[in-house]
């Protein structure tokens, strides 16, 4: 089993004579949480697209869990998990017909649909809700399900854009125990987030600056690297020498 | 005359329907005061800002805004105050430029005769005069909303989450910015989800589900836990959670950024714990006592 889930070389985002990022190399390991920080406007959102298979980098190579950045697309959203901090769950359906449409999209029988909606529940301690609307569940408790409805189809890397943002402190740590526990099964986390406190749980992060990425290490190596006491410090001393701004 | 207090507000309620978004709260806040509002989504930030900017009536309860009634005597409110709402308000068709102006011409005043009062933040923006609002990055519109509530010299200003979604070295810039703004005597009610931020204010409420969990100076609110606090840290992390969960002595154990925080009972020892963890094989274990942040004691008061 190749140990390597996303691997990236020089990859490159152009929009017209404007480089939104700027040949940009990494790696990413099975069972890793990697965060990928960075200023606004740095290049985060367009470098998270083309390993979604969203958007086609213009230049450079790479893999996200097993297909081609540059080709393959289509294949990598299905074998990904995607969450974004707002849209994706339907406020309009229950906590039960979220599942089983995410669960349609992703292809699984309806044997498995029942089996890990009821896994889901329980983890969750949602089984009283199950027929609630999800817009009127508390936000933490909608970021929760999100994670669990985007890794529903065991997707071997998950991509969370900001998962956290506006969540009550004792409802953000409970999410990333969440995260801890799918990183320990195997599952490779690939995260963003504005709270420099996230970024220590990490095993490596990643600062992107102005399109490239200017540094790429454990939190403690990098903080020793920066002569920084914090995550916070870190990110300080880079995001400063930004060009790019927001 | 002018009122003793920015703000004052008595067991305020706002209900929508079945759901009470704010209950029975009260606080004041002083003249030329950096006030925080912390919460996350949901605590009830955003009706206050529009209860208090005459936008909502309140079900119950009364408040003052620079003296005056925000029931009775909202039309002296609305010139008095300047607000900066969570979600962009500006005209994304109309320029840089065009926007300020509206507002000026709104409250009747010429942006020329008030320039001193934003050009620092205006500045800053300036070069972007022209550009349609719509066209900013995040950053730029930010600080011209600012400048857009600031246009008619307000006495108090309501700043509602300007931070949020916006990167860490934006936000100490931000938060530079209203102090500033403080120095020249205008009394500021900001809220944010960042616990972080609470150290910039003069004063802070902490704020859950439409309640107050405590208002006091940040170092005051600190100074409130009231526990044995402990940092632990290692080399397997999510092992040393679970582990440190089941050990004698402690009562909670939470991550908190590069350690995990755990509260303990009066007879905890920290260096019985060490030894324990060393033994069911966690490597670079340290468990050293630690000073309690604000959002040790969020916590602590939200499980109350």
């Amino acid at each position: 089993m190749n140990d390597i889930i996303i691997s990236v070389k020089d990859l490159c985002k152009c929009f017209g004579n404007f480089t939104a990022v700027d040949h940009i190399t990494f790696e990413v390991r099975r069972g890793e949480i990697f965060g990928f920080l960075g200023a606004n406007g740095a290049g985060k959102t367009t470098a998270m697209r083309m390993l979604c298979g969203l958007s086609y980098p213009t230049s450079g190579s790479g893999t996200v869990a097993g297909f081609d950045v540059m080709t393959q697309g289509e294949q990598i959203k299905r074998h990904i998990g995607y969450m974004s901090q707002r849209f994706s769950l339907y406020d309009d359906l229950t906590v039960r017909e979220n599942i089983r449409l995410y669960a349609g999209i992703y292809g699984l029988s309806r044997y498995e649909t029942m089996r890990r909606t009821v896994t889901v529940l329980n983890r969750l301690r949602f089984r009283s809700e199950a027929d609630t609307l999800v817009g009127s569940l508390p936000l933490g408790w909608k970021q929760k399900l999100a994670f669990s409805v985007a890794t529903l189809h065991r997707p071997e890397v998950v991509f969370l854009d900001e998962p956290t943002g506006g969540v009550d402190p004792v409802t953000r740590r409970q999410f990333w125990e969440m995260i801890y526990e799918s990183a320990s099964g195997g599952t490779t986390v690939f995260v963003t987030t504005h709270y420099m406190d996230e970024a220590e749980y990490c095993s490596r992060v990643s600062i992107m600056v102005d399109g490239k990425i200017e540094a790429l290490g454990a939190p403690a190596e990098l903080k020793n690297r920066y002569g920084a006491e914090s995550m916070d410090e870190v990110f300080r001393i880079l995001a400063r020498g930004a060009k790019r701004r927001e | 005359m002018t009122a003793q207090h920015a703000i004052e507000i008595h067991g305020l309620t706002k209900r929508y329907g079945s759901l009470t978004a704010i209950e029975n709260i009260s606080f004041e806040v002083g003249r030329g005061e950096l006030f925080g509002l912390i919460g996350p989504d949901g605590a009830g930030k955003t009706t206050l800002f529009r209860l208090l900017t005459t936008l909502l009536v309140p079900d119950e309860g009364r408040a003052m805004v620079d003296g005056f009634d925000i029931v009775a005597q909202y039309r002296e409110i609305r010139k008095r105050v300047g607000y900066m709402p969570g979600r962009f308000s500006l005209y994304p068709d109309l320029s840089v430029a065009e926007n300020l102006e509206f507002f000026a011409a709104l409250f009747g005043v010429k942006v020329r005769e008030n320039y001193d009062m934003i050009a620092p933040i205006y500045r800053q923006i300036e070069p972007f005069r022209k550009r349609r609002a719509g066209k900013l990055s995040g950053g730029m519109k930010q600080k011209l909303a600012l400048c857009c509530a600031l246009i008619h010299r307000p006495s108090v200003l309501f700043l509602d989450e300007p931070t949020t979604g916006v990167d860490a070295v934006s936000r100490g810039e931000f938060w530079d910015m209203l102090f500033d703004l403080k120095r020249q005597g205008i009394s500021i009610l900001v809220s944010t989800p960042y616990m972080d931020e609470a150290c910039r204010c003069d004063r802070i409420a902490l704020c859950n589900n439409g309640h107050l969990l405590g208002i006091d100076t940040p170092g005051g609110i600190v100074a409130r836990f009231d526990e044995p606090l402990y940092a632990l840290s290692g080399d397997d992390m999510y092992g040393l959670l679970l582990a440190a969960r089941q050990a004698e002595g402690v009562k909670e154990c939470y991550p908190f950024g590069a350690a995990h925080h755990l509260v303990v009972t009066p007879d905890f020892d920290a260096a019985s714990l060490e030894r324990q963890l060393r033994q069911q094989g966690f490597g670079a274990v340290a468990v050293e006592p630690v000073q309690a942040g604000i959002e040790d004691v969020f916590m602590k008061l939200m499980q109350q």
